[in-house]
């Protein structure tokens, strides 16, 4: 009567949790400076996001910010077949960003990432900075920014526009995880890059459709709760997704075109070294130059840059306006 | 009708399920580090950790090839370190015209590759057995005792309660199209690529709209309940000897395994 | 199309376990002709919505069940889907379009037939339940006895030879009920319907099966069974 379980039924439930991009960075493959760096940026970018959310959202920000997460982690479970057995999916970081705005969407992302890496060990626990980084923030920052660019705007254009942001959060993400990878000695940047963008692009536009096609439901049933649509404030996200969007297209084709010049570049300012094993063995000496030469000018530091400087840019924008702002926000109305 | 498996404790009385969950959680990220930090190559000290895995798993109850059976799924990404084999200066093993790339398989990039690999897969097998051996409740006491900022551990607990109802609505969902996605003989039908996206779409459109409406009926229940804001929590977790040994122990071995790592031959 | 089988649906000897290793069903055997309109009854738990899921292949056991002349089996399952509408508890799973009009058409739409053919699906299957004039409408915003209806308008435009449904008159007050049953009552279909609501089942259906722990308990005309009064308290339910 008893039924073992079928080792296939749990890998085509495994299959089923799994996200299916190839964004969840697994322990190991990230070095352990490249991992500290990108937890640091994460731990600011969360400090800033617990704040805001709790000035936008107040005590209701638990129950939204929980179930929604829930949601988005439901909702990776929606697919369409594409052709011969693949299919498209959603990663949600653009549509949680526009429909709950940024800071709201970072937290649910990173509830999503680290329920999938502490449950499923769908992604590691150590690399989850940059798992955060890029699949919640990077795919916040772009969603958010280039859709709050079209305010206003008919809604054609802002559903065109909320798809090519959705398109490019994926591969803002995939570029992110292609240069976390070379810096930590794991990929060569000639192959990685390519291959991580070439597949992305295609993964990117099944983000694209599902996330216009449920922006549009959305839209069409309930507008009132699409946070995006709200006319305040919103300048410095558009100034800093238009920037990240900006090096994203600039950087990638970069990068695939010309990677021996990158890493000639990267070797010179010592973030590379690829001879013998070099990047674990002399651990202690690696740190101080990576953290000390750094000028941050070069491209490839600029992209890592840019992101801190996006972030410290919005962090020290919104400071400034709740500084301005001399009456509380209005309470969002409970349908 | 439970047709996905969320669940990954697995209910016990070892010494293992009864330690401390934030010594659990602060072996296993050490763990992970310390595979991180050996060098390429270091396969004495990549073996002892395995048996440290073994042991672990042993110790649990669960058996000790319990998290090793369970960690193949996550190895898929090893192919994205595959360059690696042939982007390393060292002796040739074997080289590969592909194209316009002549490709130069060499002993470092084996090296490193497989100790990539290896690394990714010790620390699944190490985290596997941190879900399995510590209910979410205490992971997230875990994470709270160690400073993980409030609201992201109650956003989290939160998702956790309400990830098998959504994933459920989702299934239905699903469920329900593809009671009617029939096709005739032919074999035609299905529909434009872009239909299908947009079914898709509106199904996540719709379950992102019962969820938003569920988050208010929770948010309701909660005031109704007198929350203000404040999560009041009984916290029973304390340090017992056996948790600061344990931990101590774990600290030492993987000390001992950074030090024969980068001494002697191997 | 003429089917040379007298049945419907013919199950023969159905078993099904979970994958926790929860037996569901224990070996189930229903034969249904065409017209026949059949009530499925039991307490929770008896597998009564497990076994309307082996219908259209949504779950699949061991044993045998036959649509027409099809078997149900993974090379059918795009044909059968068409041939069973099966119709969920909760409408709001059913129902994913922004308008009543594309979740009615989905299946016409699905199944690959042009557009003027779907649309006259549409407008004939919204007619049968009553719902005519609500094309535009939002799914989202109407009633819970208008989903229900509309949640059968999807599955009657793709032209089923049986129609299953899972609890429909659960969650409706006294008047979409009603009109429930009046809706039920006036379509022609073959039908299985598994409910709770005894006075449903006595008003309109000729035939019982009764299921308990997984197994069909008793099969016989309703007049019959709902008036053994110890065979309904055994198996957790009441007289009307």
């Amino acid at each position: 009567m008893l039924v073992a379980v079928s080792p296939f039924a749990a890998l085509r439930d495994s299959v089923v949790l799994l996200n299916v991009t190839a964004l969840h960075i697994p322990d190991g493959f990230l070095n352990l400076p490249i991992s500290i760096l990108t937890w640091l940026a994460t731990a600011a970018l969360l400090a800033v996001a617990i704040r805001r959310t709790r000035g936008e959202l107040g005590e209701r920000q638990v129950p939204l910010m929980g179930v929604m997460a829930a949601f988005i982690f439901a909702a990776q479970m929606i697919n369409f077949p594409v052709a011969g057995g693949t299919s498209g999916h959603l990663l949600g970081g653009a549509l949680a960003a526009i429909t709950l705005g940024p800071w709201p969407a970072m937290l649910v992302m990173a509830s999503v990432v680290g329920v999938q890496a502490l449950l499923f060990q769908d992604g590691g626990l150590v690399v989850m900075g940059a798992n955060i980084l890029n699949m919640g923030f990077l795919t916040a920052l772009i969603g958010y920014g280039l859709y709050r660019a079209t305010a206003g705007g008919p809604r054609r254009l802002r559903l065109a526009v909320a798809g090519i942001a959705a398109w490019l959060s994926v591969m803002a993400g995939a570029l992110a995880t292609s240069l976390q990878l070379w810096l930590s000695g794991t990929s060569s940047l000639g192959v990685v890059v390519p291959a991580m963008l070439g597949v992305h692009a295609l993964i990117g536009v099944g983000e694209a459709l599902i996330t216009v096609a449920a922006l549009a439901f959305i839209l069409r049933t309930r507008p009132d709760l699409v946070e995006a649509g709200r006319a305040r404030g919103g300048r410095g996200w558009v100034a800093a997704g238009l920037a990240v969007a900006l090096a994203v297209v600039l950087l990638a084709p970069l990068a695939s075109a010309d990677p021996d010049g990158l890493e000639r570049v990267a070797s010179n300012l010592g973030f590379l070294d690829q001879g013998e094993g070099a990047v674990y063995t002399i651990f202690p000496d690696y740190i101080v130059p990576f953290l000390g030469e750094t000028p941050l000018s070069t491209i490839v530091a600029g992209v890592l840059g840019a992101l801190l400087v996006a972030a410290l840019t919005v962090g020290s924008a919104s400071l400034v306006r709740r500084a301005g702002r001399s009456e509380p926000e209005p309470e969002r109305p409970v349908p | 009708m439970r047709a996905l498996q969320l669940e990954r404790y697995v209910a016990g009385d070892s010494r293992v399920h009864s330690l401390d969950p934030r010594v659990k959680v602060v072996i296993t990220v050490l763990f992970i580090v310390s595979n991180v930090l050996l060098p390429d190559g270091a396969w004495l000290a990549f073996l002892l950790g395995w048996a440290l895995v073994l042991l672990s798993s042993a110790l649990t109850g669960l058996g000790p090839g319990y998290a090793t059976r369970r960690s193949f799924v996550a190895l898929p990404f090893a192919l994205a370190a595959v360059s690696a084999i042939f982007a390393l200066p060292g002796r040739p093993l074997f080289a590969w015209t592909l194209g316009p790339w002549h490709l130069v398989a060499t002993d470092a990039g084996m090296i490193r590759f497989a100790s990539i690999v290896v690394r990714s897969w010790l620390s699944v097998q190490m985290a596997i057995l941190l879900t399995a051996t510590t209910s979410f409740p205490d992971l997230m006491h875990a994470l709270r005792h160690l400073r993980i900022p409030r609201l992201l551990v109650q956003i989290t607990a939160l998702m956790y309660r309400y990830l098998f109802v959504l994933t459920e609505e989702a299934s239905r969902l699903l469920r329900a199209r593809a009671a009617r996605s029939a096709r005739p003989v032919s074999g035609e039908g299905g529909g434009s690529l872009a239909w299908r996206a947009r079914v898709a779409g509106n199904m996540a459109g719709n379950l992102f709209l019962r969820s938003y409406e569920r988050s208010d009926r929770v948010h309701h229940a909660m005031l109704a309940r007198g929350y203000r804001g404040e999560f009041r929590t009984l916290n029973p977790h304390l340090m017992r000897r056996e948790d600061w040994t344990v931990g101590m122990l774990a600290m030492l071995f993987l000390l001992l395994l950074q030090v024969i790592s980068r001494t002697g031959s191997l | 199309m003429d089917d040379a089988s007298p049945w419907v649906l013919a199950i023969d000897d159905l078993r099904f376990s979970y994958p926790d290793g929860r037996a569901a069903l224990h070996g189930v055997s229903l034969a249904i002709s065409r017209g026949e309109k059949v009530a499925l009854v039991g307490p929770n738990g008896a597998g009564k919505s497990t076994l309307l899921l082996h219908l259209n292949g949504i779950l699949r056991g061991v044993g045998s069940i036959v649509v027409g002349d099809l078997p149900v089996i993974e090379s059918t399952l795009p044909s059968i889907r068409g041939k069973v509408g099966l119709v969920f508890q909760n409408p709001d799973d059913q129902l994913f379009s922004p308008t009543v009009f594309e979740d009615v058409a989905f299946g016409p739409l699905h199944m690959g037939l042009p557009e003027e053919v779907a649309r006259a699906r549409v407008d004939r299957a919204l007619r049968q339940v009553g719902m005519d004039g609500y094309a535009d409408r939002m799914p989202y915003h109407l009633s819970a006895g208008e989903k229900k209806r509309v949640s059968i308008a999807t599955v009657l435009a793709m032209n089923p030879e049986i129609l299953v449904l899972d609890e429909p008159s659960a969650g409706l007050d006294p008047r979409a009920r009603r009109g429930l049953i009046t809706l039920l009552d006036s379509l022609p279909l073959t039908m299985l319907v598994s409910t709770h609501d005894m006075p449903m089942v006595r008003d309109l259906f000729p035939r019982v099966v009764v299921m308990s722990e997984g197994r069909v308990v008793a099969d016989g005309p309703a007049e019959r069974l709902l008036g053994c009064a110890e065979l309904l308290r055994v198996h957790g339910l009441e007289y009307p």
